[in-house]
């Protein structure tokens, strides 16, 4: 092989990339410095400072909160949604669910903000309904994108299931709501975890949606960090970031890890 | 929500066991709920910014005027406004924003294939063991924050970045990479580089390596075998992994707002201007509308063209 050596070069230093700015992030969070990009000595002093700043705190309590919230009514939407479309062949308004469900995942954040925004409004004008903005309108904004990525993913697990299990329930008597219970659901739990999971992240990451729609007093994590990094560097945000990998990486190593030293099942 | 799921004991209305008898109801139950949140969190606020993109702004709460008055002895007046979209056609800035986007979000797309081809290609090529390793380590950025990712980006590449620093122990002068469009550019593939790679890798990994094989032993260089062979075969994996670097690029404002300088005009940007600077409402959702088309609209119909002959297959 005399072009061995171009595609690990190229490997490494596409990972470099990927890697290097959040490992600097990190490294620059132990810097007692105020320049995120100097080093003078380590310290722990802008994790003190993160744990005394009551705005961040609230922020993020709020976030994990609206992301638990919107993350479940999602799972249970988007559940029914995958089970609509891959169990039911046919029925009226199919075209128009299915078009519905998978749009949030090509539509623009900005879209989507300003669209539920203007909705909020048009109710409140006409049945007073949500009255102000803030931590409900942000869950069902993101409840509603939430849906559009947990169908996809239990919508996959559920077309490549065995039938059979099903229509063997089916044959001894069990009603459809019983077989969901008791069959399927089990199955594809997996796909539920990981779809709360993915709804969860993508809730808790979400910037534009929430700044269109939450009302004052209600500013979620990452609108918080945004209006800090806009000013320039906060080294609280380095240290934030690296609590907030630390957690991730420590979970998807276990999940990795998991996944590798399990027996292998006839279906991964 | 239906009520009769849970009372099964009740003797059901008589035309509630018709349905029954017919499988309706069960069936609905499952449809309605997801159906009606969509009609209400989707399709009616899509309505309403159509609706209030033909309104003007003006001040008071909310920011803009009623589409419908009534006047004194019962008569109704509409009055549609189209001014916000005759302003998008005569104001530069618009089509101009449009029109940079879409390069900006195609070069980006073409470089993160350029980066992410190969990665694919040597994880998909790699031992089991490593594979996973590699793999984990792909997916790992995206469950992080993106915004906290941007962020690390900023200080990575700012004026005393560590960039910087390291080119100054060769004794190069800083340069300035911050607030232009190369930024945005790096931000982007730096951002969606998983998304590419991801659908690649399925694609390559399922690659039949006797094909190669079979290609070399007929006297073909690497690089004929890549082009005639591998590159066609991950054609599927491409197509996917540039619409999922595309499509979220273009609607950005995360990134051209903390990378990209003042005169990085991208659409997302210009819209969150409009509503948030400017509190001008219905200009920002005739610009939404005309994204809507220009953009969203032809990209679904891709999609489902594209599904339709994965299908077929």
């Amino acid at each position: 092989m005399r072009r061995g050596w171009l595609l690990p070069t190229i490997a490494v230093l596409g990972f470099a990339f990927l890697y290097g700015p959040i490992v600097s992030l990190v490294v620059f969070s132990f810097n007692e410095s105020r320049l995120v990009t100097v080093w003078s000595r380590f310290s722990l002093k802008w994790y003190g400072e993160l744990f005394a700043d009551p705005q961040m705190l609230g922020a993020a309590w709020l976030a994990l909160q609206i992301a638990a919230t919107s993350a479940s009514i999602a799972l249970v939407l988007g559940t029914l949604c995958a089970v609509a479309l891959v169990r039911f062949r046919r029925f009226r308004g199919r075209t128009a669910l299915a078009g519905m469900v998978s749009a949030p995942l090509v539509m623009p954040d900005v879209i989507t903000g300003l669209s539920l925004l203007l909705l909020f409004v048009a109710m409140e004008g006409l049945i007073g309904w949500p009255s102000g903005r803030g931590a409900t309108t942000i869950t069902i904004a993101h409840t509603t994108f939430c849906m559009a990525y947990i169908t996809v993913v239990v919508q996959s697990r559920l077309a490549d299931l065995d039938l059979s299990l099903e229509e063997a329930a089916m044959d001894l008597g069990a009603t459809p709501a019983r077989v969901f219970f008791d069959i399927t659901l089990p199955i594809i739990a997996p796909a539920l975890i990981s779809g709360w999971l993915l709804g969860f992240t993508l809730s808790l990451d979400d910037l534009v949606i929430a700044s269109f729609v939450s009302g004052p007093g209600s500013s979620t994590l990452p609108m918080v960090i945004f209006s800090k990094i806009r000013l320039g560097v906060s080294p609280d945000v380095n240290a934030l970031a690296t609590i907030i990998i630390g957690i991730v990486s420590l979970g998807v190593l276990g999940a990795t890890i998991l996944q590798m030293t399990r027996p292998k099942t006839n279906k991964a | 929500m239906s009520v009769h799921g849970a009372l099964p004991e009740v003797k059901p209305w008589k035309g509630l066991r018709r349905l029954k008898e017919r499988g309706v109801t069960g069936r609905w139950t499952v449809i309605l709920p997801p159906l009606l949140w969509l009609v209400v969190f989707f399709l009616i606020p899509l309505a309403v910014v159509f609706g209030i993109s033909l309104s003007t702004k003006q001040f008071g709460r909310p920011p803009y005027s009623s589409l419908l008055s009534f006047g004194e002895n019962g008569t109704v007046q509409l009055t549609l406004h189209l001014s916000n979209y005759l302003k998008l056609f005569q104001d530069n800035l618009y089509i101009a924003a449009y029109l940079n986007s879409i390069k900006i979000a195609a070069i980006s797309t073409a470089f993160a294939l350029l980066i992410g081809y190969p990665m694919a290609y040597f994880i998909a090529r790699s031992s089991d063991r490593w594979r996973n390793i590699l793999l984990m380590l792909v997916i790992l950025p995206f469950w992080t924050s993106f915004l906290l990712r941007v962020y690390a980006l900023t200080g990575f590449m700012r004026g005393n970045g560590v960039i910087n620093n390291f080119l100054g122990l060769f004794g190069i002068q800083p340069i300035v990479m911050l607030q232009t469009d190369f930024a945005v550019y790096v931000g982007i593939v730096y951002s969606y580089l998983p998304f590419m790679i991801l659908p690649l890798y399925t694609t390559l990994v399922k690659l039949d390596g006797a094909l190669l094989e079979a290609s070399a032993d007929l006297g073909a260089r690497p690089f004929r075998t890549f082009l005639s062979i591998t590159l066609p075969l991950s054609m599927p994996g491409i197509i996917a992994g540039s619409m999922l670097v595309f499509i979220p690029a273009i609607g950005e404002f995360v990134i051209p707002s903390l990378l990209g300088g003042p005169g990085t005009l991208m659409i997302g940007r210009v819209l969150w201007d409009e509503f948030f600077a400017n509190t001008n409402w219905p200009r920002a959702a005739a610009v939404a509308i005309a994204m809507l088309v220009v953009v969203v609209v032809p990209i679904m119909l891709m999609q489902r063209a594209q599904n339709a002959v994965v299908e077929k297959k």
